[in-house]
């Protein structure tokens, strides 16, 4: 079995176990994305040079009894909206094509305290904003299962960096179902934590409200491994949770006997791809079987989670995007007249169109004349969404439902059409206006093999739940692995 | 035929709060650094950076609030002010629009022997901007962020104020609840304490306002005084001739005397003002309102009353003294040194403003240890120096901060207690000035001036006077 083959905590046995070398598991992933990725673009920089002396430094912390964690030693792949001092960090954006950081973030900082070795900085849509990866300005990645497909987005490097085996694992953030979606359509499991689980200090952000930190890999029990870690209460972000550090771990129990799942039937209705509604009843079948109760109930309020994540979103995103301005770091266009014509030279040459779309969204509901229509309005929406999770959790321990409505698009199906591309996030942003946590495992594959993603939401700050249910839905299913790398005899289970 | 007019004044004041660090980051807040050094990714609007509020700012702005009898808005929250501009790193500002942290209060001002209320509409948080340094050499801006996220409050008045003195009361009374209070040093002309002045004239009687200005750049009661009268005869012009005063903000230019417009309301930016997603509300409970109340400290007004209660010093002083803080602690800190609280007025009231005005010291600044000051006092009231010789120590413990008894040792400047020695002196002057001796004798009782003048001179000033009379008196009557 290749080593990218195995799991994050596999690889991180070995390593301990001193079957393999720190520098062997790194230079596995670093081969295998010299042989991939150029095809697939889930890299905007790799930091081959950093990893390999990384690779050493921590062989000898785990030589000398150290770093004994379960992580220790294993590769990672860092989405590239999180600060990592000394290496280039883009948001896969021209504006800041040059910019390298003066201080690493505090979720990476975690996982380097745990060993973890970064092998690189994965693609996204431009300042995670899009849902297929298309918008970055270093060009798109590729579906490792179907190359003319896009992996999702707006995590679409780390998901199909993880899905083509480059690195055991990775991190992404979430602010619609950027982490949750493209895992979804890369056949890997993700999971976007509670708001305030994970530290957004030196998260690079789009809608500060609703960004979070979680982690992409091939199963449940590396991403509770991941989150074990970078789970803690930071005092350099505010809205961190005091009791963010949990065994999230011990949750991997195999039972889900009496665990009550709901359904909204809102999330089955008209618009959901057939295999998809099929995949995900078939599921709710194995739940019920393995002693769960399932019932089907209505959410409600689900046509208002898309205008109402849009305009929050964007009206954060306009302001927080204002620091691009070609003063202090990033790009500055060559020639200018006076500051103002600096400003507009920079950050119309800068930003993307869909970037750019955001702003004028964003800037126009913020408006005078036009915040309380809009903005306001969209507040109240994401308090009454919430309330209507709260109600449904009064009665259930876990949402069921798909992560999306299809599976992978076909490239330039939704760029063309920024509404459609909207709407495929009809599942995932509910989410994260209300705050809550929500896990994307595979439940199979559609008519044309492509990976249907499952997802389970849980309560505020109940992340246990979701990976309980979602391990043992995890356990009697065999990973799957896209076509490429299982015909490829070398790299064959 | 001209008509009587009415100016209608409110002012918006910005105030440097004295806290360690900064409003949102763990840099300091210290004057004078070297450029860029007092900074951090938060503080210089890095990619991935957040704030994170300072509590003592927090209290710090409840404390000026219950000063000035505001409402204390127990669950506020931070917006984001939008604007481009270079020395904003974030291009928003972090200030408070829609919940400030204290509403509807007032302060009362004396002009001229008269009372009255000035409202405060509101107090709010926010942070101070860099500063923009120009070099002619490349003909370029740079950036200098140490005084970025520096603490700042705002405190919005009403339009209750009618005349430049009214203005100047009313800076003078928030200088000094807020020195006080030890919030702030409040320096017009360092920039910890600025003031825009919102000003609108009508004809007296009428119940509408006029169109109003905003004039900027006051750094001084002086220049605030000049812009305002300046300011009300340009707009009362404006309207005699039959013009409109255009919604605008000002600049003054205070070496001209004169003020122009830096934008009108037409081009009155959108600030798109919104929650800050980054901040979490602040929930003040009643009992982290009640220990800001609890530690409130005297201030000038109670110390007035405190005064003339305890020390039975006259008015006059006690407004002297209590005009600055700094003065007011000299005051109570030499008291409880053991000096009488009549000496120590003198003393600030004579030889210290006397000494302010010679060497141009604000009472703010004084720099000396009330101990040294009260040392002297002691020194004068055992006879161990006398008052000319005090005058010349003090005069040194004003600008050295010198050690008193130390520097009376070193210089020599003891008075003389042998009688003995003093009464040769006295003898050697006495048969070196028959003239004077003659004087005496026949009744011009002046002229024993000059032999206390004599003998001074002669013991150089270390004689204490009362005793050279005396002993003058007894040889002359032999």
């Amino acid at each position: 079995m290749s080593l990218m083959a195995m799991t994050a905590c596999e690889l991180g046995e070995k390593i301990k176990s001193k079957e393999i070398s720190v520098r062997e598991a790194v230079t596995a992933s670093l081969d295998a994305i010299e042989e991939r990725d150029k095809d697939l673009n889930c890299f905007v920089t790799v930091t081959a040079g950093k990893a390999l002396s990384d690779a050493d430094e921590v062989q000898k912390k785990i030589d000398a009894g150290e770093l004994t964690g379960p992580l220790a030693g294993v590769p990672v792949a860092i989405k590239d909206n999180m600060c990592t001092k000394g290496v280039l960090t883009t948001c896969s954006s021209k504006i800041l094509s040059n910019f390298v950081p003066t201080y690493t973030s505090f979720a990476v900082e975690q996982l380097e305290a745990a060993g973890a070795v970064m092998v690189g900085k994965t693609n996204m849509d431009e300042f995670a904003m899009g849902s297929t990866t298309e918008t970055s300005y270093y060009g798109i990645t590729k579906n490792p299962w179907d190359t003319t497909r896009v992996p999702g987005g707006s995590s679409g490097g780390s998901a199909a960096a993880v899905a083509a085996e480059e690195v055991p694992y990775a991190l992404g953030s979430d602010t619609g179902g950027s982490i949750r979606q493209p895992a979804g359509f890369c056949g890997v499991t993700g999971i976007k934590p509670t708001y305030g689980r994970v530290s957004r200090y030196g998260l690079i952000a789009y809608g500060s409200s609703l960004d979070q930190i979680g982690p992409i890999a091939k199963d449940v029990r590396d991403t509770a491994a991941v989150l074990d870690i970078i789970s803690r209460y930071d005092s350099k972000d505010s809205t961190s949770y005091a009791n963010a550090a949990e065994d999230f771990s011990s949750a991997l129990t195999g039972d889900v006997a009496g665990l009550r799942i709901g359904i909204p039937t809102d999330y089955l209705a008209e618009g959901v791809d057939p295999d998809v509604r099929n995949a995900i009843l078939a599921a709710a079948e194995e739940f019920k079987a393995k002693g769960a109760t399932v019932s089907e109930f209505a959410l409600g309020m689900v046509e208002y989670a898309i205008p109402a994540y849009y305009i929050i979103a964007s009206a954060e995103a306009s302001s927080n995007l204002e620091r691009f301005d070609g003063v202090k770091y990033g790009y500055r266009t060559a020639e200018y007249r006076d500051l103002h014509n600096m400003y507009k030279k920079t950050r119309s040459e800068g930003f993307g169109a869909e970037v750019k779309r955001r702003i004028m969204l964003g800037s126009f509901v913020l408006s005078s004349g036009y915040y309380d229509a809009y903005y306001v309005k969209a507040l109240k929406t994401k308090a009454l969404i919430k309330k209507a999770f709260d109600d449904a959790f009064e009665k259930y321990d876990v949402i069921l439902g798909p992560v999306a409505p299809t599976t992978a698009l076909k490239q330039g199906e939704s760029l063309s059409d920024p509404i459609k591309m909207y709407l495929g996030d009809i599942y995932t942003v509910s989410v994260n206006l209300a705050g809550l946590p929500g896990i994307s495992i595979p439940c199979g594959s559609d008519s044309a093999g492509l990976p249907i993603g499952l997802q389970l939401l849980g309560q505020t700050f109940h992340e246990k739940d979701i990976l309980r249910a979602a391990y043992a839905y995890q356990k009697d299913h065999k990973y799957a692995r896209p076509a490429f790398l299982s015909k490829d005899g070398k790299e064959g289970a | 035929m001209s008509k009587t007019y009415e100016t209608v004044i409110g002012l918006e004041v910005h105030v440097e709060l004295n806290t360690k660090t900064k409003i949102f980051c763990g840099c300091s807040t210290a004057f004078g650094g070297d450029v860029n050094t007092h900074t951090c990714p938060v503080c210089t609007g890095m990619p991935g950076s957040l704030p994170v509020l300072n509590k003592a700012v927090v209290e710090k702005a409840m404390a000026v609030g219950i000063a000035t009898n505001c409402k204390i808005t127990q669950n506020c929250k931070f917006d984001r002010k939008n604007y481009f501009y270079p020395d904003n790193p974030q291009n928003y500002q972090i200030s408070q629009l829609y919940y400030p942290i204290c509403r509807d209060g007032y302060v009362e001002i004396e002009v001229d022997g008269r009372k009255k209320q000035v409202r405060i509409h509101e107090i709010h948080m926010e942070e101070d901007a860099g500063k923009l340094v120009h070099d002619p050499v490349t003909d370029s801006s740079l950036v200098d962020f140490n005084r970025s996220g520096v603490p700042l409050i705002e405190i919005v008045s009403e339009p209750d104020m009618r005349s430049a003195e009214e203005v100047i009361a009313y800076l003078d009374k928030l200088r000094l609840i807020i020195q006080y209070l030890g919030a702030s040093d409040c320096k017009l002309n360092e920039g910890s304490m600025r003031a825009d002045v919102n000003l609108s004239v009508r004809e007296v009687g009428a119940s509408e306002f006029g169109t109003r200005t905003e004039m900027k750049n006051l750094n001084s009661f002086k220049a605030i005084a000049r812009a305002i009268e300046n300011e009300k005869e340009r707009q009362i012009d404006l309207i005699e001739s039959g013009e409109q005063v255009v919604q605008e903000t000002r600049r003054w230019d205070d070496t001209k005397e004169y003020s122009y417009a830096m934008r009108s309301k037409e081009d009155a930016q959108d600030y798109r003002y919104f929650p800050d997603p980054d901040l979490v509300p602040i929930i003040i409970g009643d009992d982290w309102l009640a220990d800001v109340k609890k530690r409130q400290p005297e201030l000038r007004d109670e110390k007035r009353i405190r005064y003339k209660e305890e020390y039975d010093i006259p008015e006059y002083d006690i407004d002297i003294i209590t005009n600055s803080k700094r003065m007011a602690d000299i005051f109570e800190a030499a008291i409880a040194e053991g000096a009488a609280p009549k000496k120590v007025s003198n003393w600030l009231m004579v030889e210290t403003m006397r000494l302010m005005k010679e060497t141009d010291t604000e009472a703010d600044d004084l720099a000396f240890d009330a101990k040294h000051l009260a040392k002297l006092i002691d020194m004068v009231d055992k006879k161990e120096i006398n008052g000319t010789v005090a005058k010349e120590v003090f005069e040194e413990i004003f600008k050295n901060n010198a050690e008193p008894a130390a520097y009376v040792e070193a210089h020599g400047l003891k008075t003389v207690n042998d009688t003995g020695a003093l009464t040769e002196t006295i003898e050697k002057i006495v048969a070196a000035n028959p003239k004077s001796v003659e004087d005496y004798k026949s009744g011009k009782e002046k002229a024993i001036g000059f032999l206390v003048g004599q003998t001074m001179k002669e013991m150089k000033g270390k004689a204490d006077p009362g005793e050279v009379n005396r002993i003058l008196k007894e040889i002359l009557s032999k």
